[in-house]
């Protein structure tokens, strides 16, 4: 996400070279090697033509792989998250965790386009004033501005000047792909918290919850890491110098997890907790649908660096890495504890790591990713198991256990492992810890802000939601299963 | 005419099959089932939660036969679906009133 401001710089780069270029070749008698007679004007626009062509290449290998992006973000929430989450519910309530996914997908996406994007996104950071950066007077870092209302300034406009469209531009992308790319993020980061409310919460409560997280608290906290705001690294207005988050370790995984744990607090636990059969009744699902989370993942990281390039490789890998790190951790850690590694702990495991290496992908290098995948399979093998056992709270679908926890020590391990070599942000300055950089108490601060604002948000939220709607559905509603509860049909019928 | 229901493991449901059809029984009804008795259950843990298993899957095959056949029959099951390991099942046999042969209408001994 930071990576827009680089490439703004690398684009004003190639603007510059090609117009060197033009200066050097330019001599007084207008003729170029060769003996070709042209007068200025005409080299004039040749380089021009040049330098288009350049950028309309670089555009169309930017823009193809972060459309792919996109597409592969969404394919998380369903049929990924829908798949994974749909498993692990008892099957009279498959159909009301598939349905929450699904449905985000659509409201989710209407939010964005209407307001979402601009809350988040609306108004720069700085500004260009005679060429040069400054800081944007105007510009608020708690929340995005109303400049992009209804998608103004991001869909094609008529140019009357040039009588042609105009496409606005976000870094190396058209500013359309990088609003999809975000919205996409949108989409999934309150899908993630359906795994704590889980097979009893209301759907119109849910609904109207996740408009107003997303709006309260999804948005502004964008703003603040991506947008400029009171979170980003560097920022004119960055508290303890802000964080480093690569693909939202803080945005996306520790926001949903301290939400998804307080929701579990809130709506409490299911009924019959502990004592009713309340095994997974379809994990081939599960593992099918945490697959597909660890291929969609090459695009919420590798994508978040923006463009198609060298770093866009690296965090490719570093995702790849944690997540195989964190599979095989996680089943090994169950091996010799339990005695059995179990397929929903390989897939519980994959899932942690990539998780983990969310906010660090783009700036730590590819042994420290499988450090990091590793510490993650094994810390949420015990926040899933032993620390949820000891603290008898029921997050149904561990979205604490893996998001929550596993975001955190991401956004910790992101301060001690980032590395110049990766991404040189800071122009030469050591950033994580093991290189002697000072990024690491800013990656606390900034998930203890989030893990703060989060948490209190969500509890005021479902404690208005509580009296005004309710949150849980009857028990009678229950026992029977939100499929037919809250739906009117059942995920499976075979007659 | 008696009926014949047995209940046992899964894998052993062919062997069983295979020696009563053997034997001439034409026809049976398998149901899928979930029970206990000596053999109780097992715990499974899903991430780090354990879960008691009290009810164990097992396969329940009925099939009617003659009262010349039923010991005969009796001992087929017995020796097809026996391991010797605890858990192996147990054989219900009941005294049956009536058979009847929907599209024919035959009845007693002739319709099975």
């Amino acid at each position: 996400m930071m990576a827009v401001r680089r490439l703004f710089k690398r684009l004003g780069l190639l603007i510059g070279v090609c117009t060197l270029f033009a200066m050097l070749s330019n001599p007084a008698t207008g003729q170029v090697e060769g003996g070709r007679g042209l007068d200025a004007s005409g080299l004039q626009k040749q380089v021009e033509s040049v330098v288009e062509t350049a950028e309309s290449a670089a555009l169309a290998g930017h823009n193809a792989w972060m459309l792919m992006c996109c597409a592969l973000v969404l394919f998380m929430t369903a049929p990924g998250l829908a798949l994974f989450y749909g498993g692990l519910v008892r099957k009279k309530n498959v159909l009301g965790v598939m349905m929450q996914c699904f449905f985000l997908m659509g409201l989710m996406t209407v939010l964005w386009a209407l307001y979402g994007y601009t809350l988040a996104f609306g108004g720069p950071a700085t500004i260009e004033v005679d060429g040069q950066e400054v800081a944007n007077p105007d510009f608020n870092p708690y929340v995005g501005n109303f400049d992009h209302l209804f998608m103004r300034g991001v869909a094609r406009v008529w140019d009357e000047a040039a009588g042609a469209p105009h496409t606005p531009m976000a870094g190396a992308i058209p500013a359309i792909t990088f609003m999809l790319f975000q919205g996409m993020f949108f989409i999934i980061t309150p899908a993630l918290i359906c795994g704590a409310y889980a097979e009893r919460m209301k759907f119109s409560t849910m609904v109207v919850f996740t408009i107003l997280w997303g709006t309260l608290i999804y948005c502004p906290l964008a703003h603040w890491v991506w947008g400029g705001g009171i979170l980003a690294y560097g920022g004119a207005h960055s508290i303890a110098g802000g964080a480093l988050d690569f693909a939202g370790g803080t945005v996306v995984h520790i926001s949903s997890g301290i939400s998804a744990l307080v929701c579990a607090l809130v709506l409490g636990r299911r009924l019959g907790w502990g004592h009713e059969d309340m095994r997974p009744h379809n994990l081939t699902y599960t593992v099918m649908g945490a697959a597909m989370l660890w291929v969609g993942w090459f695009g919420f990281n590798a994508g978040s660096e923006l463009a198609s390039n060298d770093l866009t490789s690296s965090a490719f890998a570093t995702t790849h890495f944690a997540a195989a790190a964190g599979a095989v951790a996680w089943a090994m850690m169950e091996w010799i504890t339990r005695g059995k590694p179990s397929v929903l702990g390989t897939a519980s495991g994959a899932i942690a790591g990539l998780v983990c290496i969310t906010p660090g992908a783009g700036f730590v290098n590819l042994m420290s990713a499988l450090i990091m995948g590793a510490a993650a399979g094994v810390l949420c093998y015990f926040a899933c198991g032993t620390f949820k056992a000891a603290f008898k709270y029921d997050d149904s679908l561990d979205a604490f256990g893996i998001h929550g926890v596993g975001g955190t020590l991401g956004a910790v391990l992101t301060g001690v492992f980032a590395t110049r070599a990766a991404w040189d942000i800071a122009e030469g300055k050591p950033l994580g810890l093991l290189e002697g950089g000072d990024v690491l108490w800013g990656q606390i601060v900034a998930a203890a802000i989030t893990i703060g604002y989060c948490a209190v948000a969500t509890f005021i939220l479902l404690k208005i939601l509580d009296v005004v709607m309710g949150l849980r559905v009857s028990q009678e509603g229950e026992l029977r299963g939100l499929d037919m509860n809250e739906h009117g049909e059942e995920g499976y019928i075979f007659v | 005419m008696k009926k014949v229901e047995a209940v046992i493991r899964h894998f052993k449901l062919e062997d069983v099959k295979n020696a009563l059809s053997e034997q001439g029984i034409s026809g049976m009804t398998i149901t899928e089932v979930r029970g206990f008795g000596r053999q109780k259950g097992h715990t499974e843990m899903y991430r780090g939660t354990e879960y008691a298993v009290d009810f164990v899957p097992k396969v329940k095959l009925e099939v009617v036969v003659s009262d010349d056949n039923i010991k005969s029959v009796i001992d087929t099951v017995m020796r097809s679906a026996q391991t010797g390991q605890i858990g192996d099942g147990k054989i219900f046999v009941t005294d049956l009133a009536e058979t009847i042969r929907i599209r024919t209408g035959e009845t007693g001994e002739e319709a099975l």
